[in-house]
């Protein structure tokens, strides 16, 4: 039997190490325009004096960071992947351990804090910001595309998850998601951008939450379920009056991003995932 | 927007009241959850504390390592109410301020009151400007915790807001 054999592609392991460390140090310290364009929308809509005093230190922040290469916020973060790998690709070499190499400089090179312990319990650093949380997943092509988030505790440790029933249904959603905001109040540094996750399962329900983070601003749920649900959450939550920093006002949430997956006969799994202003992301196709 | 200097006087710690925007000049010291651990165990223990908490302010932040020439990398708050176990155990040794961000418990907020203490919001996510207002930085105690280590910082024109006040108010629930 004959079988045709396709050459492979390969990325130098040097030049994913070097990549990965240039957009961890850029996603530190360059916040993306369109976060930027929001935050000003919001400045000038606000009416709450606090309120649009607190987003004109952000905007100011965000310049200053920018131009000077400083930290946009002391805590970079745990550093989190999505990594797409094109299954024409062939690595000789083991990808997670580059990639941590990769943060291993970005953290270094870039003053970057390090805020990783090696076990929940000891809470000894790690010193490098290694481990990274990596999300894989494979697709067409022969292209690597490496998706790079610096994710903060203080919005992660507001965000959670909780296994609704079918007859909950998108009222079910609503009060929980409204619930998280209020708990989170300003501890979650508003104004936040929301990743939602509905269904799935336990875990799946959480990855396409943190996946949902990753949506550009300006991107619409394609399923009009998720579309109508993005919507409604955005407005709803920003009712509440949390404001940034949680201390009043109309902007609470910048955008809300919902992802949704097929799920059992029996579930209704909800995930909400937190972020802060801070909204720092970065990709690189390779 | 008042100007204050720290340490600040009691007078004017008990003069400001919720909403107040202030703007800090002076010496503060940094902590956060692992410093406030080691001092809590080190009152328990009745060992001397690293620095006199006594009439002092502490602001919870870990920064990012300063670049050459800088004095302080970036430099925010970090959530206040992790520590809302430890800071009535330093009020009971003196500490009146506290700096840092988010809402508090109600324990908190009853000890606040108890001993004339305060606490200032500053705003999250903004480190890369409060690093401006940060003029010197000296370690003080326990180095191996690198980011957070407690630090004596000298600082200038430092934005904050009153949040919760000495007399109850919280500015929180507006």
């Amino acid at each position: 039997m004959e079988t045709e054999v396709k050459s492979m592609r390969t990325i130098p392991k040097d030049l994913l190490i070097q990549e990965t460390e240039r957009i961890i140090i850029e996603a530190a310290t360059v916040l993306d325009d369109e976060v930027v364009c929001r935050l000003e929308r919001h400045q000038k809509q606000e009416v709450n004096p606090i309120a649009r005093h607190i987003l004109g230190e952000i905007l100011e922040n965000q310049l200053i960071a920018k131009t000077e290469h400083i930290p946009i916020c002391q805590d970079t973060g745990m550093a989190v992947f999505f990594v797409d790998i094109g299954v024409d690709l062939h690595f000789d070499y083991d990808l997670d351990e580059a990639l941590n190499e990769g943060v291993r400089r970005g953290y270094k090179n870039g003053y970057l804090r390090k805020s990783v312990v090696a076990h929940p319990l000891n809470r000894k650093n790690t010193l490098d910001n290694t481990p990274a949380v990596i999300h894989h997943a494979f697709v067409l092509g022969d292209r690597l595309r490496i998706r790079f988030a610096p994710k903060g505790a203080g919005s992660e440790n507001m965000s959670r998850l909780k296994m609704l029933t079918p007859a909950d249904g998108v009222p079910g959603i609503m009060d929980f998601v409204l619930e998280t905001v209020r708990l989170a109040g300003g501890k979650a540094c508003p104004p936040i951008i929301l990743g939602i996750g509905i269904g799935g399962n336990f875990e799946t329900c959480a990855t396409i939450a943190k996946e949902a983070l990753f949506r550009p601003l300006e991107d619409e749920a394609k399923d009009p379920l998720d579309r109508d649900l993005e919507k409604k959450l955005l407005e709803a939550v920003n009712a509440l009056g949390v404001g940034p920093m949680g201390l009043g006002g109309k902007t609470t949430c910048l955008a809300v991003k919902v992802n949704s997956f097929a799920c059992h006969i029996a579930s209704l799994p909800v995930a909400v995932n937190i972020q802060c202003h801070a909204a720092r992301h970065k990709e690189v196709t390779l | 927007m008042k100007k204050i200097t720290l340490p600040m006087s009691e007078a004017v710690r008990l003069s400001l009241r919720a909403g107040d925007e202030v703007s800090l000049s002076g010496i503060l010291y940094t902590g956060r959850d692992a410093a406030h651990q080691l001092m809590v165990k080190a009152i328990e223990n009745h060992e001397k504390l690293p620095f006199d908490v006594n009439g002092q302010a502490i602001y919870h932040v870990g920064p990012t390592p300063a670049k050459p020439g800088q004095v302080i990398g970036s430099c925010g708050p970090t959530s206040s109410y992790r520590m809302d176990p430890y800071s009535p155990i330093l009020m009971k040794q003196g500490l009146k301020v506290m700096i840092g961000k988010g809402p508090r418990s109600d324990e908190y907020r009853r000890a606040l009151v108890d001993h004339g203490a305060v606490y200032l919001d500053v705003t999250g996510g903004i480190g890369a400007l409060l690093s401006k207002r940060v003029k010197a930085m000296e370690l003080i105690a326990y180095p191996w915790l690198e980011s957070e280590a407690v630090f004596r910082l000298t600082i200038e024109d430092f934005p904050a807001i009153v949040a919760y006040d000495s007399v109850g108010n919280d500015l929180f629930h507006h």
